[in-house]
This record gives C-alpha cells, structure tokens and sequence, in this order.
C-alpha cells in the first residue's frame, strides 16, 4: 500500500515537476540572434514600409472596431474560451501605445509579452509573429506612432477560468510556443523564402489554416486545415495551393496569385473570414510578394484526401439534381462549368469537395459576396436560400454538386446543415 | 520604368486604311484567342454584365424585385431614395445597423459600390405588393394616424409626415418612405432606435423621437403605417427642414 502511495507521490511530483518546467519554458524569453535593436537609416522609408508591413499582418482587421477609429482596438473576438477585445495600437499615452518603446512593441511581437510583462492571450498570433524581422517590427512600430492618438480604454477579456490567468498562459506558451524569427532555407530561392516569411510570419496563415487542439494550440507552422470553432468555416489545408486542382505550372501559379490579390480567380472565390483578409490585407500587397506567398503554397507538399468511389445512384442525389437545376444551374450551368470570375465552376473546384463540407453548406445556407478589391470591385454575390430550401434540400444539392461532373466527396446530412443554421454569421 | 518610348506612339495622320488593317488584325487576334481558350477548356459562359445580375443575390429576401415581403419583416428596398439606401448599407458594414445577413454580405464592399447598388434599387420603380389587413383595433389605428400625421405637441414629438412627406412616401435624395413596410420591421426599428443598436450620424433625430414614444405609441404608429401602401418612388424634393437636427441628413 505503501508502495503504491510513494509511486503516485512519485508520479504527482513528476507532472507537477513537468508542468513547471513547461510553464517556465512558457515564461523564458530566448535571445535570438536578431533581437537586438536595427538603426532606422530613413525614419520616412521605416514608416512607409511600417504601413505596407501592417497591412502584410492585417492588423486592422482586428484592432479596429467596426465603424470605429482605425487600430483603436475595442473589436469583439469569440474564442471557445471565451471573449477578447483587441487592445489600443495608436500612440495614445494613456489607452494606446503611447508610452511603449521599439523595445516592447518587438517583446509583444517576438515573445507576446506586454509592456508590463503580462501574459499576451494567443488570440493576438504570437505564435507567427514572433517569426518577423527585427526591423520590420520596428518598421510596423515606427508606422504605428504616426497614427492620431486615440483615447480609447482596453477592455478587459471575458476569458472562463482558468484560460485567462497567468499559470494557464505560462503553461499552454511551454506546450504550443516557441520564440524565433524565420531562418531563411538557403536550398530554396528567394521568392520561396519571401513567401515563406509572409506566409508563417506577417501573414499569420496558420491562425486559422491550422488544426487546433482541445487547448486551441496547434503545430508549429503548419498549415494543415483547421475549422474557426465559432463560425463553422473551415480553412482548408493549403499545402500545393489546395484548390487550383486541374491546372498546372504557370497557370496554377497565376490562378491563386488572381484569387489572393482580387478575391476571385477563374477557379475560385473568397468567402467567408477569407474575403476579409483579401480585402483588408492581401489586395494591398505588392504583385511580387504575393507572387513568393502562392509559390511558397504551391510548393507545399498537397494534402491526402480520402479517395471516394463513385457514388451509387441514390433518391438524395436525384433530388439534389432536381434542385440544382431549380436553382442553381442558371448561373453555375448544368455542366458545372459556371461562368467565371463572376459565376464559380463547380466542376473540379477543390474547394467543394473538402472532406469538411462546412463552406458549400455555409454558401448554400447564406449566400455571400466576394471582396470588392481593385481588381474586382463590383462582385457578383451568391444568393442565401436559408428561407427557401430545408435542411434536407440543403443537404441534398450540396452532396449532388460535391458528386456530380467528376467530383468526388461525401455526402452531407441534414443534421450537418441544421448546425451551421444555428453557427453564427459571417 | 513603365513609360511608353515615343517611337511606339502612333503617327499623326495615318491613313485610314492603316487603321483598318489594324482593325481587321485585332479582331482576328480575338477570333484565334477566342479559339484557343475554347480549346483550352475555358468556359464560354459569360454572366450578364449588368448590376441587376450582380445583386441577385439580394432578392433572395428582398423579393425579385426589391419589394417587401408580404408578412414578416423584411422591408422594401425598391423605389426608397438612393443616399437613404447608401447610408443603410454603410450602417449594416459599419455595426450601425444590427442584422448579420445584412452585415456578412456587405462587410468588404466599397463605398463606390455601395453607392452603385443604392441607386439600382432607389430607380426601381414598381407596384408593390398588397399589404396584408391589420388586426389592429380601430383605436389603436385612430391612434398611429394622428401621431403619423399630426405628432403629439405636447409631448415634443413630431409628425412622420413633417420629414417623410405627407404622402409617406419618402423624399429623395435621403429620406426614407415609411409606407409599403411590415408592421415588425416597424416595430423593430423603432425599438432598435429606443435602445441604440440602430445608430445614425449624430445628431440622431430618430434615436430622440423613438425615445420620446412609448410602447403603446410605437405599436399603435406601426401597425397604423404597415397598412398604408407605397407609391413606385419617393417624392423627388425638395424635401423640407426637419423640425429637428439629423445628422445622417444632407444639408437641403
């Protein structure tokens, strides 16, 4: 008996010993050997890069409430831990960062720690900031001190116990964080560097295109697909570009290029969280760095998806073609071919036959319209049919357009369809 | 960088016929692109080029052409003025207005587009739909009329008809008619005004009048406009001062 009870002391002081070990881990802020500090030569050349930097980051996206003073922060983000509020980023001394120096403006990026030391919740991407330059953190610092200060008071997060507290953030920094820039591969050429940067750094990708965990971590760096708990979309894995499917060489490489810098593409449109990040970030981008991110992406090596068998002839597949061509084939053509960049093809778009059927069914249910960008400024929008079509119907086309024309995927259920009504929007 | 050498501008005075050949090659280059894409699998199907096929989305709930439906709550759009429609746009993109739908489908368009789609549905002139009858009671309704019409002095509360015509209808270019609208959607502007979650440029005269009614005058004043029909197209101005300050209002 004895025996038994020092063997699990044993064991409790192991874990305890483990856990603290992974929460110092989580505490400890490495040198990097880029840290220090980089002279600005140009302040002006900083701050333009800054600007053209932040936007490669979408930090407006979040630190802006909507309708509100830009970077002021104040904007609700759901999280399943609960509610945070994107902090103040202009140079208010009081709410902002007004009182921060280039120093702590590159400890929240490199090791997401604030100014006073507090623990930074994860929602801000740390974990893919801390791959960003010395210098262009300066740079997008230097950007952020020319803003008009605004006084608008952080307000605190609604994070359940214990996600919020210190000991739960030191530990889940040991499990899922680690500090480091990125490290050029020199096998590789520059635009594929270039677009590796952007994409696991600035461009924090892996904030949604990664699987995440009971804790909300995920693996460093990847880009394997993940589903944002709160709205039901899912971003697809995006190794070899993951829905440019059929074309080839230049062509493929052109496809996502178009679909990254205008929200629409011969093959594809954005929807959903995506639209948001074409239109506030992407399209702002330089061709050449958009360029180096889609090689980057292309270049990855594909995802497996699970090879499905033609399906049978079925009485739900019969009746998503009736409706099909009740509803959709004016646009989309009853050869699936649609009419883009206007109309998406359905045949052969990657994007339908994700094993996750999450965003046909969202499209279905709520419709939508890609960005407007410079490139595509006036979209042509797809329609909700939440008031016209059931769960069944829902479920019906979406299986018959995930199986017709060569495409292969599993079949949805109404029970799946039922869930993204009740998920919220966008 | 980028600029075209003067030795590739063309020369004044080429003939004519210069310009025919160029004419007949650039039309034959079409024809053989043309050729290639359809041979590369390129699909040949084009979307109308048209606005009206760009918004179809839209009718999905605000019927084919813009109209209310006929129960429920979702309003007309048609024939309501172009900067009235602009400004709600804006609203729903910039958490203004409340109304999901509304906002996922409009949260990354531009202002220039916007505009667009407000001024298609503003000149789209049609019947619209007869409205269902009120189970309202006659007094509720005798009610609703003369604060719509007349407004309550003594309460400091104004008459509809004092800003959005006397017909109801609206007045371009941003006024907005209160007439072919569910009772609900009625309801529930007037509430979403009493507790802020809609919003208008300050200062927000609506957001004061539906702070000055009651539960019983918002009831009595919506069930009384929801069964008064609307004319194809609001009165084209100029439409005269409010009796109060409005922010959201161009000035006249």
């Amino acid at each position: 008996m004895r025996r038994i009870g020092t063997a699990v002391a044993a064991l409790v002081a192991l874990a305890a010993g483990g856990v603290a070990w992974l929460a110092a881990a989580g505490l400890a802020e490495p040198a990097d050997a880029v840290d220090a500090p980089v002279p600005a030569a140009a302040p002006d050349a900083a701050r333009v890069r800054g600007a053209y930097l932040a936007r490669a980051g979408n930090c407006a996206l979040c630190h802006t409430a909507p309708g509100e003073a830009p970077y002021a922060g104040g904007r609700a983000i759901d999280t399943p831990f609960g509610r945070v509020y994107a902090s103040n980023l202009t140079p208010d001394a009081a709410t902002g960062l007004g009182n921060w120096s280039a120093d702590d403006f590159w400890r929240a990026m490199h090791h997401g720690k604030s100014r006073d030391g507090r623990l930074l919740v994860p929602a801000f991407p740390y974990v893919q900031y801390t791959r960003v330059r010395r210098a262009d953190a300066d740079a997008i610092f230097a950007y952020l001190r020319t803003l008009a200060p605004v006084a608008r008071p952080n307000r605190a997060h609604a994070l359940r116990f214990p996600y919020g507290s210190r000991a739960a953030l030191a530990l889940w920094r040991g499990l899922y964080f680690r500090a480091g820039t990125y490290r050029d591969d020199h096998a590789r050429d520059g635009a594929w560097n270039r677009g590796a940067y952007l994409v696991q750094g600035l461009g924090h990708c892996g904030a949604c295109h990664a699987p995440r965990d009971a804790l909300g971590g995920s693996a460093r760096d990847s880009l394997d697909g993940g589903t944002l708990a709160e709205s039901g979309w899912h971003a697809p894995a995006l190794g070899g570009g993951a829905a440019t499917d059929t074309l080839t060489g230049a062509a493929r490489l052109q496809d996502l290029v178009a679909y990254l810098s205008h929200g629409v593409s011969t093959r594809r449109a954005a929807s959903g969280p995506m639209a948001g990040v074409v239109a506030e970030s992407l399209q702002h981008l330089a061709p050449e760095d958009v360029q180096a991110m889609a090689t980057y992406l292309l270049a990855l090596p594909a995802p497996v998806r699970p090879a499905h068998p033609a399906p049978t002839a079925s009485a739900v597949l019969d009746a998503g073609a009736r409706l099909y061509d009740r509803h959709c084939a004016d646009c989309h053509g009853a050869d699936g071919r649609g009419a883009p960049p206007a109309y998406p093809p359905l045949a052969g778009n990657g994007a339908l036959t994700l094993p996750d059927a999450a965003n046909a069914i969202r499209l279905v249910l709520h419709g939508g319209f890609p960005p407007g960008t410079a490139g595509n400024p006036r979209p042509f929008g797809m329609p909700p049919y939440r008031l016209q079509l059931g769960d069944a119907e829902v479920a019906a086309v979406v299986s018959y357009v995930r199986n017709a024309w060569g495409n292969r995927a599993g079949l949805v259920s109404a029970a799946e369809v039922d869930r993204h009504r009740a998920l919220s929007l966008p | 960088m980028g600029t075209v050498s003067s030795s590739s501008a063309p020369k004044t005075g080429s003939s004519a016929a210069t310009r025919k050949v160029a004419a007949v090659c650039f039309w034959a280059w079409q024809w053989i692109a043309a050729g290639v894409a359809a041979a590369a699998g390129a699909p040949s199907a084009r979307a109308p080029d048209t606005i009206a096929a760009r918004v179809a989305a839209c009718d999905a709930c605000h019927d084919a052409a813009g109209r209310a439906s006929a129960e429920g709550y979702i309003p007309r759009i048609a024939g309501k003025p172009a900067a009235y429609l602009y400004n709600q746009l804006r609203h729903f993109r910039d958490g203004r207005r409340q109304s999901p739908a509304m906002t996922s489908l409009v949260a990354h368009q531009t202002d220039a587009y916007l505009r667009e789609i407000a001024a298609h549905y503003a000149a789209l002139a049609l019947p619209h739909r007869p409205l269902p009858a009120s189970r309202a009671t006659p007094a509720v309704l005798a009610r609703g009329r003369t604060l719509a019409l007349d407004g309550d002095r003594a309460r400091g509360i104004p008459a509809c008809a004092a800003c959005h015509d006397a017909s109801l209808g609206g007045v371009a270019p941003d006024m907005p008619g209160l007439t072919g609208l569910p009772r609900d959607y009625i309801n529930g502007q007037l509430g979403a005004w009493k507790n802020g979650t809609r919003r208008a440029a300050a200062p927000d005269c609506m957001a004061e009048i539906a702070r000055a009614l009651g539960p019983e005058d918002v009831a009595a004043v919506s069930a009384w406009l929801a069964t008064q029909p609307a004319g194809p197209l609001a009165a084209p101005g100029p439409r005269p001062a409010p009796p109060l300050r409005c922010g959201t209002l161009a000035a006249p």
